[in-house]
């Protein structure tokens, strides 16, 4: 099905967040739209499945003009859309997860949606277990599940928006296999919408790219990295140098730890962290690199071993004792734990001044510090924007405008989980800089480049287990013994 | 306690708690769409009222029914209004409406106070009553009650085993997710809530004209809010709220039984006593360790324990759903 987009505009108040955008997707195709945060990618795709009206434009489907008021209905043309975080019914069974993209039967035909879900589970090679209930799956399999669903219900034209996030790299594997084979032998079109470079340059035929909501270029394959990179960003960003730190005394001693939930137990974890170090915790999500990060910073109390901070005895002690010992915690869910939805920049502002904290606010001085901080750390709002109105990368630049300035330890959980290339690109620049005054950082993540790119060591969490850790010298290049090191890890990583 | 005796409370305990039934899934149902109608005490009161008011006049038990039914979806439609359409706080709305069928039902019943009126007729199943022990506990009743046991199957049946069941989860788990699926989920949820209401409006005709006959101020107080908590007891399952409602119907009667037994503890302990039993046992199956019990067992038992123990709230509860 050949799908174009005519001069589409959509505007959210002074916000032009699509300006007359055009492009053609080909049948058997997988066309990639690729753009940093905010370019205007999912609103044109969801004024595209009929989410959202546009302010003008045209869509024609197959030559045809076609005007979407609900998704419902453009499913109905054969287009449908994965949303990043899957749109489904978590408490609600697999089974009637598929059930529920059906209608009109009173008696809903179970057995027939259980054949369908086990014939398109064989043929993708998935494995979803019809009775288990959505909120047990993994964020792979929710898509997968969601990819079944779009199949079942006659999908020719499948979008996915950035489906990369939070998924391990084997269902990455399958999901990019699913997708071509869709495209190349079932002759369906697949939008690939990402902010990442490398995903596009793998996956895609064509590519356009939208910056600030204007189309900057369409490109075929084979793509040139840093044409793409100067299209979606204006320039071409330098590559980031990681300069040589000497590293000072230990600051984070964990003895012999062991962390147990009702959940996971991680055993026996001894690791010594020193000041200016940076130690990537790799693993897929849930293997026990978060229960170990809490761990060192007093959320977790240890079932037994001792944890030291400075080398005093931290064990047991309560989360403020850790933050009055210069250790600070940035978790991923910014906006639902790092951030207090509806208080604004200036009220965050003064919540996190520990020291001085007077009965009486003076709003003045306090608008002027986060002024000062909104200019330093370049964040895009007003003193009085309420967070949740600010971009993810804003978000997690104004997270670290307000950790205090001298920090002992710094523990982050995806520090640039859902940014673009450039944002977090300045989010390793603040890190390295608090790194270069003595800062140890410990950060968990995904992202297998960023891992390997930033740490100094990475520690290999599986199911609890933590591998000894992986040293690595401070330079990294492609091939070299160090990379195979961390393809160990990633192997690691996978296997789990 | 001799087995009669035994048998008579059980039977009161049935018939006792048959409002409740119908108010908490009524209510069950209305939240299942997403929406909390927080108005119940005041609904069942004004219902109530309007029962017997028109039973009286026209002495006609099923037109008072039916005109209580209409009251409580009306309550119900002012709830919907306000959240739906108006975007206001549904709790507020609630609250206020709480107060406002109060009030209104002492004014406007006041003519009615204490005046014997129709009242549902008794109605044995023939056969059925006959049955030892299960005849007179269960079948030796009014038509109310028997609809009470056909209500919990049937919304039993329509939620968790037909389409437009599945449907009315979704609205309610997960707006934006079901208008992707193509529900009306705004128009939906009107009409859940009414339904639920007229549910409730029942549950308040079934005290003044079969549980607690007449009319007198604030003839059904208090039993509103046990109904909301209830639904939360039960998880939002039909058959657990039903249980629920037994259930506390049952420590009542204990409490009464113990009072006689023990005439030196004050009443009001009694009367507590089964509110403070319904949180431990909200308490039990909510908490931690029946996880790691049930972590012990096998995964098919294991799921089934679980779905018949545990519930959450609808994940779209209280939330207005505004397309983008």
């Amino acid at each position: 099905m050949k799908i174009e987009l005519r001069d589409i505009k959509k505007y959210f108040g002074p916000v032009r967040a699509n300006d007359g955008i055009t492009l053609t997707v080909e049948p058997g195709t997988i066309h990639g739209l690729l753009g940093e945060n905010g370019a205007g990618k999912t609103t044109l795709m969801k004024v595209l499945t009929g989410f959202i009206s546009a302010d003008g434009g045209e869509i024609r489907v197959d030559g045809k003009p076609v005007h979407f008021t609900s998704p419902a209905e453009s499913i109905r043309y054969g287009i449908g859309m994965l949303h990043q975080d899957p749109l489904d019914f978590p408490p609600l069974k697999v089974l009637d997860n598929l059930l529920l993209a059906f209608d009109n039967r009173l008696i809903p035909n179970r057995r027939g949606a259980r054949r369908v879900l086990k014939e398109l589970s064989q043929r993708f090679h998935f494995s979803l277990d019809p009775d288990a209930r959505v909120n047990t799956l993994t964020v792979g399999e929710r898509q997968q599940l969601e990819i079944l669903r779009l199949l079942a219900l006659g999908a020719e034209v499948i979008i996915l928006d950035e489906p990369t996030t939070g998924i391990s790299a084997p269902q990455k594997v399958l999901l990019f296999a699913t997708l071509r084979r869709l495209a190349k032998e079932e002759g369906k079109s697949v939008i690939f919408v990402s902010h990442k470079l490398e995903e596009v340059e793998e996956l895609c035929d064509r590519v356009t790219v939208l910056r600030r909501g204007k189309v900057t270029g369409h490109l075929e394959v084979p793509f040139r990295a840093d044409q793409l990179v100067q299209l979606m960003f204006g320039q071409s960003l330098p590559k980031s140098e990681r300069p040589p730190v000497t590293l000072g005394e230990p600051v984070l001693e964990l003895q012999d730890v062991t962390v147990q939930t009702y959940r996971l137990t991680v055993p026996h974890v001894s690791l010594t962290v020193r000041a200016g170090e940076v130690i990537g915790l790799a693993g897929l999500e849930g293997s026990g690199q978060r229960l170990m990060l809490q761990a060192c910073v007093g959320l977790q109390k240890p079932s037994s071993g001792r944890v030291l901070l400075g080398g005093q005895d931290f064990t047991r002690r309560s989360y403020r004792d850790f933050l009055a010992a210069g250790v600070a915690y940035l978790p991923a869910g910014r906006i639902e734990e790092g951030l207090i939805r509806g208080l604004t920049l200036t009220e965050h502002y003064v919540l996190a001044q520990r020291d001085h904290q007077p009965f009486f606010i003076d709003w003045a001085a306090a608008t002027n510090g986060i002024q000062k901080k909104i200019n330093e750390f370049n964040i895009r709002g007003r003193p009085d924007t309420p967070v949740e109105a600010l971009s993810g990368g804003n978000q997690q630049r104004a997270l670290l405008s307000l950790l205090p300035p001298a920090l002992k330890l710094l523990a982050l959980e995806h520090p640039t989980r859902g940014l673009d290339i450039e944002s977090a690109m300045w989010v390793w620049e603040q890190l390295l800089a608090r790194r270069r005054s003595g800062t140890a950082i410990l950060f968990i993540s995904a992202d297998l480049d960023e891992l390997l790119e930033r740490s100094d060591r990475i520690v290999v969490f599986s199911g609890g287990v933590m591998a000894p850790p992986h040293r690595r010298g401070p330079h990294l290049g492609r091939g070299t013994g160090v990379f195979d090191r961390g393809r160990e890890a990633g192997s690691v990583m996978c296997d789990a | 306690m001799n087995a009669v005796l035994l048998i008579r409370t059980l039977a009161s305990v049935v018939r006792g708690a048959t409002p409740l039934v119908f108010a908490g899934i009524g209510e069950t149902i209305t939240e299942k769409a997403g929406v909390i109608n927080l108005s119940l005490d005041g609904t069942i009161l004004l219902s109530a009222m309007t029962a017997f008011a028109v039973a009286y006049t026209t002495d006609s038990v099923i037109l008072g029914f039916l005109a209580a039914m209409a009251v409580g979806a009306l309550m119900a439609l002012i709830v919907a209004f306000g959240s739906i359409t108006l975007r206001q706080d549904q709790v507020a709305i609630g609250f206020v409406l709480t107060l406002l069928g109060a009030e209104l039902s002492s004014f406007l019943g006041n003519p009615f106070v204490r005046l014997k009126g129709p009242s549902v007729p008794h109605l044995p199943i023939p056969y059925l009553a006959d049955v030892p022990v299960i005849g007179p506990i269960f079948f030796n009743h009014n038509l109310v009650v028997y609809l009470g046991y056909a209500l919990i199957i049937l919304s039993w049946l329509y939620i968790f085993k037909t389409q437009p069941g599945l449907k009315l989860q979704g609205i309610g788990e997960r707006p934006e997710a079901a208008f992707a699926r193509g529900s009306n989920v705004n128009l939906m949820r009107y009409v859940y809530t009414a339904v639920g209401g007229a549910l409730v409006g029942f549950a308040g005709a079934s005290y003044s004209l079969s549980i607690k006959l007449g009319w007198s101020h604030r003839h059904t107080a208090g039993n509103g809010w046990i109904a909301l908590a209830i639904v939360i007891f039960g998880g939002w399952h039909p058959l657990r709220v039903a249980f629920g409602a037994y259930l506390f119907g049952g420590l009542k009667s204990l409490g009464s039984i113990f009072q006689r037994v023990a005439p030196g503890i004050p009443s009001q302990f009694f009367n507590g006593a089964p509110f403070a039993l319904m949180i431990v046992a909200l308490l039990l199956v909510s908490s931690g360790w029946l996880d790691r019990l049930l972590i012990r067992l096998p995964t098919r038992v294991r799921r089934v324990i679980h779905d018949s123990l545990l519930g959450a709230p609808p994940g779209g509860l209280g939330r207005v759903f505004v397309k983008e």
